[in-house]
Formats: C-alpha cells, sequence, structure tokens
C-alpha cells in the first residue's frame, strides 16, 4: 500500500493548522489595535503585514515538503 | 487528474555557449529588459517644471510611496542609501511575480524529453517560481545586510556573531550567525513557495471548474503577488536597519 499521498496530505494539513491559528490571532489583534486608535493606522499595518509574513513563513515550509514528497 | 502536470523546477530550453536555458531565464530576462526599458525611455522624458504628463504622476505616486514606507522603518537619513536597492527588489519581485499570472502566457511552448519522457514545456515561467531566482535575490539582501553592517560599524560588527567576552555571549554570537544563515533560506521559500503554490492554485482550479474557477484566484494571485514583493522590501529593509545599530549602543539609550 502506498502511503505517499497521507504522506503529503498530513504535512500540509498539519503544517497549516499553526500558521492559520496564529494569522487568525494577528489579523485580529491588529484590527483591535486599529479600532483603539485609528490615527496609528499605516504603522499597525505594516507591522500586520510583516507578523502575516513570518506566520505564513510556516506553513510555506510544509507545503514545500508537501510539494518534495508529491513531485521529487 | 492524470493530465495535470505540475513541475516544481524549471524546465531547459536550450542550450547558450554550453550554458543551459531555461524558461524562467528567458522570462526573467523579458521582465529585467522591459523594467530597463521603462526606465530608460521614460527619465528621458521627465518634465521636473509645470504639470507633470499622467505616466509621470502614477510613476511619482508609486515611488513616493515607497519611499514614505522605506523611510518610515529606516528613517531618514539610511532610506537615501537604502533606498535604491530595496525599491530595486521591490519592482523586480512585483513585476516577476505579476508576470506569472498572464492569462496563456503558459499554454505556449514545445515538447521536449525531461528524463527520457516526452512532456511540455512552456515558454513562460515566473522568474520567482523558480526557487535558483529566489535564492539568488535572497543571497543579495543578506550579503548586502552584511555590508551595510561593515560600513556603519566597521569591524565592530563582527563582534555580533565573535563575542569572546563571556560564554553567554559567545553562544549569543552563534545563535546570530545561525539565524542569519536561516533568514537566508525563510526569504527563499517564502517567495518561491507563495508563488508556485499560486500557480498550481490556478492550475488545479482549471482543472476541476474550467474557464470560471480560476477567475476569482487571479484576483487573489494579484494580491499576493504585490503582497510578497512588499513583504521582501520591508524585511529587506528591517534587517540592514537592525544589522546598522550598534548593540552596545542600543543599550545606552
Amino acid at each position: 500500500m502506498d502511503i505517499n499521498p497521507l504522506a503529503v496530505a498530513l504535512a500540509i494539513g498539519l503544517g497549516a493548522i499553526g500558521p492559520g491559528i496564529g494569522i487568525g490571532l494577528i489579523g485580529g489583534k491588529g484590527l483591535e489595535a486599529i479600532g483603539r486608535n485609528p490615527e496609528a493606522t499605516a504603522k499597525i499595518q505594516s507591522a500586520m503585514i510583516l507578523g502575516f509574513a513570518f506566520a505564513e513563513a510556516i506553513a510555506i515550509y510544509a507545503l514545500v515538503v508537501a510539494l518534495i514528497l508529491q513531485f521529487v | 487528474m492524470a493530465s495535470l502536470h505540475i513541475s516544481i523546477s524549471a524546465e531547459p530550453l536550450f542550450r547558450l555557449a554550453g550554458i543551459t536555458i531555461t524558461n524562467s531565464i528567458l522570462t526573467t530576462w523579458i521582465v529585467t529588459a522591459g523594467l530597463i526599458l521603462f526606465a530608460y525611455l521614460f527619465s528621458r522624458n521627465l518634465k521636473l517644471k509645470g504639470e507633470p504628463s499622467r505616466l509621470q504622476s502614477l510613476v511619482e505616486l508609486v515611488v513616493e510611496g515607497l519611499y514614505g514606507l522605506v523611510e518610515s522603518v529606516a528613517g531618514r537619513l539610511q532610506a537615501k542609501q537604502l533606498f535604491p536597492l530595496v525599491a530595486t527588489f521591490f519592482l523586480f519581485i512585483l513585476f516577476s511575480n505579476w508576470s506569472g499570472i498572464i492569462p496563456g502566457a503558459g499554454t505556449i511552448g514545445t515538447h521536449g524529453l525531461i528524463h527520457g519522457e516526452s512532456v511540455f514545456i512552456p515558454y513562460w515561467r515566473a522568474p520567482t517560481a523558480d526557487i535558483n531566482t529566489t535564492l539568488a535575490l535572497s543571497l543579495v539582501a543578506m550579503v548586502m545586510v552584511q555590508v551595510y553592517g561593515f560600513r556603519y560599524l566597521g569591524f565592530k560588527y563582527l563582534k555580533k556573531f565573535f563575542d569572546f567576552s563571556s560564554p553567554i555571549n559567545f553562544f549569543v554570537g552563534i545563535l546570530e550567525l545561525v539565524s542569519d544563515l536561516s533568514k537566508v533560506i525563510s526569504f527563499t521559500f517564502r517567495l518561491f513557495g507563495n508563488i508556485i503554490a499560486g500557480e498550481i492554485l490556478l492550475l488545479v482550479m482549471a482543472m476541476l471548474v474550467p474557464y470560471f474557477g480560476p477567475t476569482p484566484f487571479y484576483g487573489l494571485e494579484i494580491f499576493v503577488g504585490f503582497i510578497q514583493a512588499l513583504v521582501f522590501l520591508m524585511l529587506s529593509t528591517v534587517f540592514i536597519n537592525m544589522a546598522t545599530i550598534s548593540h552596545a549602543a542600543g543599550h545606552d539609550d
């Protein structure tokens, strides 16, 4: 039995949980901060995008592992 | 799903003087030539007095927006030195990302042999969907971080990595070394992964729902391409900014 598809699915599926929670938290907290202090929107947004990028990178690592398992 | 062909590495097209030319290199040349040609032709008829043309207003809007962003992160003095480098990163990555989602561009190609199999090789492939391009970009970015560190701090910059004043500082130095190496890897895979994931997403959507399935995702990919270029600009600015601040000076104030 070939379990490679299962490995691919688990790699990206489990790897996406953490970043999903993280990006949700960043977005939620960012909106909360903008709500408290709308004048600081530009600053908060740029910091928020940086945070997104770091959180999302983890999901991308999982994706790269999944792609390697699938195609290499 | 048998006809779905995805290649995560760039396919070779032809050989030029012993060097294999892949489709992503060809697209890199086209994007670079387009940017250079535009910059050359545009800078020849700049209007410094009176009302600028519509195109000039647009370009000024983009450049001033970028400059404001860099200035807000790096400060006024450094922004002037950093801006040419990081803005070039931004523009090249932006147009590379967007070049990959031109509808139909990936369908023009030939059939060739890869690993003894006859497969379809498109002439067009986004430069950033090739891991060699993103690795090169991230190496340039991280080397420039070290260069700016040396320029601002001199040989004191090395103290960040090799500090023999106490065992704890020594291990912190090793950690800094590893973290700078891992930044190269994370730069590389962040950009590559995002762009290749977008291309695969569009392919799979086109397989599932032909013609109408990928349409909303084209909008998403335009957004992702922009955000990734912005992230590359922001991160390289932040890293250079961090490297130019003396570690000891940070504790004094």
